[in-house]
């Protein structure tokens, strides 16, 4: 005879996927283009991420432990903030500025606004605006890595649309990322690897970063630029992959992942196009972001057999 | 190439809202969309394990309320010999089912238990005497129109075998029998263990089609779908092939994923027919058995033996000998564990049904019911609890949810107390699944929490 045994509310079985399980395969799904850019831009690329995955596990967790709240370090979503800063960043960023950044992401982006789940912007697209609003200079300062520039294609290609000569790097050269930028954004083919790797583990549906980077074709093509040096320059696919994606600031739904897929290429393209500054895959995230419940409002699913 | 294209065709017919792309594909169900669900793990372990009937045991408590409505009256008293098939309990209320004795023997008392819902029930106990002398009540009922069939499908007992324990008798009583033209058998058993249905269909097929053929004719329906899962390959092949010259039946292969056995879903995805919210299925057209139901009926009529055995899957990690055993009603778990090979690890969660929606028991003294399709015994690993963290708004509840709802919406509508959010969130078309759960990756309760929420809204009686 058993008696008192456990009771509980059903279901009694349980899907292998919990919160720390996708963040992980989001640094597995980072990994291809942290080898690229050691490959590219040296051994301080690796340490600056493991500078800004460190510091942010590190604010993470003393945070909470400040506010009193349980501790979501071993989540890993701070890891997986931190090495997507450090991916939005220079690699001769001096590494302070880099925790400034970290700092910036977690206390003041993600734990001030609840954690995980609730801040309102990603929070390393946020930090990488917050440093180069602050530190102008050293966020703009690219390393020469091709036999053509140091500047960034999409600089150049800004320049060229002013009249200046400018001489891009190939095709080739974009897809392997020996050209100037941040130092994960560069490398096309890993991003790509990583991307696929994130929906087929279905971190991710293919919905955000299709509309994006389609969207992004398109307005190219219709603006009269090469849509492939849009797709591959600056930082297209690590933000339709990796950022905008971003679970919390991005719609539920995949009608509203549509909307907000393309809502980020078109300010992307309008930013680069008429604005001053030569990229603006930061800045058309972050305003998604913000948008992001109104699209969801505006998006709710059909229920099924629902009589309004 | 042509993969591509159908990859890339699927992507355009989730940008335009058809389908989603992740939690749906388009599959052989007459080419109709299906519905979202979760891919758990089958764990069909008694698969190919024919019932074996269990030795009577020493004492059976018969639950004078096996089945959604008014619990019966009993008709015995203490120190009377019944038989099998002995009418014991019975009411005059609409909404029930008879009970009848499953043993012969003399009843020793009549006492109130706390059921697993937490609730008491009136239970006859009857210690048995082992002979199984079958009363002079049970002799097969004479059917020649639909009230003679109504009436003998009230004196068999029968309730939903699936799961639900709604009376049969009830369901097909119907005002008017124009308003249905077809019968959906649902043979899906979506949840994971369970085989007792796909055993009906393999040792019980004659019983199946004759039941099938009898509500058809009585209830004037044309068609007759019956939707299995397409992980039983030979259940769907043998079915097609006993059906082959019988125009009103309609085998119909299921992507097996869970819930395809939930009534709105199977319903759907047999004949592209929506129960609309607020609606049974009649209202659709459609009546829905369980198909052991359906195959107890086909066996009722032939014998006259009403509901006083039946089927059950036992397995889980706990569990040493795990089989598909026949027993009387009324068997205490403990007895039937026992013809199981008893425990093989100290058990520490028990249901009653699949783990998607089966109900803890608090004590392995409890009898099984008429509706009791498993028994899972699980050890301490298997019934892990999980710690609920922040939702990540992952959005993987939405993909699952059958209805389409959106579990996480929901949850925050709840904890916000806002009536009207729930309301137009529709949480009370929730079928209680246990999708969102299962998927969680912050294990956060979602289903409870939209069992509450309907509750919330429910009208005050």
């Amino acid at each position: 005879m058993k008696s008192k045994l456990m009771v509980s509310p059903s279901p009694h079985i349980h899907d292998a996927v919990s919160t720390q399980s996708i963040m992980r395969d989001v640094l597995i799904a980072l990994v291809p283009a942290l080898i690229a850019s050691v490959l590219i831009f040296g051994f301080r690329s690796l340490v600056l991420t493991a500078v800004c995955i460190a510091s942010c596990m590190i604010f993470e967790y003393f945070t909470r432990k400040l506010l009193g709240k349980s501790n979501t370090v071993s989540d890993l979503s701070a890891a997986v903030t931190g090495m997507l800063l450090a991916f939005n960043l220079p690699v001769e960023l001096p590494l302070w500025m880099a925790v400034v950044g970290c700092f910036f992401a977690i206390v003041i982006v993600k734990q001030l606004f609840g954690g995980i789940g609730q801040n309102f912007a990603n929070p390393a697209i946020a930090a990488r605006i917050f440093l180069l609003l602050s530190f102008s200079l050293p966020m703009t300062t690219w390393v020469q890595v091709n036999s053509v520039s140091g500047a960034t294609p999409l600089a150049q290609m800004a320049l060229a649309r002013a009249g200046e000569m400018q001489t891009l790097p190939s095709y080739l050269e974009m897809f392997l990322g020996q050209r100037g930028g941040c130092l994960g954004e560069t490398c096309a083919l890993a991003l790509i690897i990583g991307g696929i790797y994130l929906i087929a583990k279905k971190v991710i549906t293919p919905t955000i970063p299709l509309a994006f980077i389609g969207g992004v074709a398109v307005l190219a093509l219709l603006f009269g630029e090469d849509p492939l040096y849009h797709i591959m320059g600056g930082g297209c696919l690590i933000g339709a992959f990796f950022m905008a994606t971003d679970y919390t600031t991005s719609p539920v739904t995949e009608k509203g992942k549509v909307i907000f897929g393309l809502g980020c290429a078109a300010l992307t393209m309008i930013i680069r196009i008429f604005g001053s500054y030569p990229e603006g895959v930061s800045y058309a995230i972050l305003l998604m972001n913000i948008i992001c419940p109104l699209i969801d409002r505006a998006t709710k699913s059909k229920p099924f057999g629902g009589v309004m | 190439m042509g993969m591509d294209c159908n990859i890339f065709q699927m992507y355009l017919l989730g940008i335009i809202g058809k389908f989603n792309v992740m939690g749906a594909k388009i599959v052989s169900n007459n080419g109709r969309k299906a519905l979202h669900g979760v891919h758990a793990p089958h764990f069909k372990n008694t698969t190919n394990m024919v019932p074996e009937v269990m030795p009577v045991p020493e004492k059976v408590y018969i639950s004078l309320h096996q089945h959604m409505g008014a619990p019966c009256e009993p008709l015995v008293k203490k120190g009377d010999s019944v038989k099998v098939g002995q009418l014991i309990g019975d009411t005059t209320a609409f909404m029930s089912a008879k009970t009848h004795s499953s043993v012969s023997g003399t009843v020793e008392a009549i006492t109130t238990m706390t059921t697993s819902m937490g609730g008491t029930d009136q239970y006859i106990v009857i210690k048995t005497d082992g002979l199984q002398e079958v009363s002079e009540e049970v002799k097969p009922p004479v059917v020649s129109n639909y009230p003679e069939f109504l009436e003998a499908v009230k004196n068999s007992g029968l309730v939903g075998l699936g799961g639900a324990g709604f009376p049969t008798f009830v369901k097909f009583n119907l005002k008017d029998l124009n308003m249905v033209d077809t019968l959906v058998i649902n043979a899906a058993e979506c949840e994971p263990y369970i085989t007792t249905d796909y055993r009906t269909c393999m040792d019980k097929t004659k019983e199946l089609l004759a039941g099938a053929r009898a509500i058809a004719k009585y209830l004037e329906l044309k068609d007759i779908y019956i939707g299995i899962e397409d992980n039983k390959p030979e259940a769907i092949k043998m079915l097609e092939k006993e059906t082959a010259n019988d125009p009103a039946f309609h085998i119909v292969s299921l992507k097996a994923s869970y819930p395809k056995g939930a009534e709105k879903v199977i319903v759907y995805e047999c004949t592209g027919r929506i129960i609309k919210e607020g609606q049974l299925p009649f209202q659709a057209g459609c009546i829905v058995s369980n198909v052991t139901s359906v195959a107890f009926l086909g066996e009722y009529l032939e014998t006259g033996m009403p509901l006083v055995t039946r089927t059950l899957t036992i397995d889980g990690s706990a569990i040493a000998d795990p089989k598909n055993v026949i027993a009387p009603i009324g068997t205490p778990f403990a007895d039937i564990v026992e013809f199981c090979g008893g425990y093989k690890e100290e058990p520490v969660k028990m249901l009653m049904g699949g783990p998607m929606m089966g109900i803890t028991i608090y004590s392995d003294d409890l009898p099984m019911v008429k509706n009791n399709n498993a028994m899972l015994a699980f050890g301490a690993a298997q019934a892990k609890v999980y710690e609920e963290t922040a939702c990540i708004r992952c959005g993987r509840c939405v993909r699952a949810c059958p209805m389409s709802l959106m579990p996480a919406a929901i949850e925050t509508a709840y904890k916000l107390k806002k009536e009207d959010d729930l309301k137009a969130l529709k949480v009370n078309l929730c079928i209680e699944c246990g999708c969102c759960s299962y998927v969680c990756p912050a294990h956060r309760p979602l289903v409870v929490t939209n069992k509450m929420a309907k509750r919330m809204i429910a009208p005050k009686k």
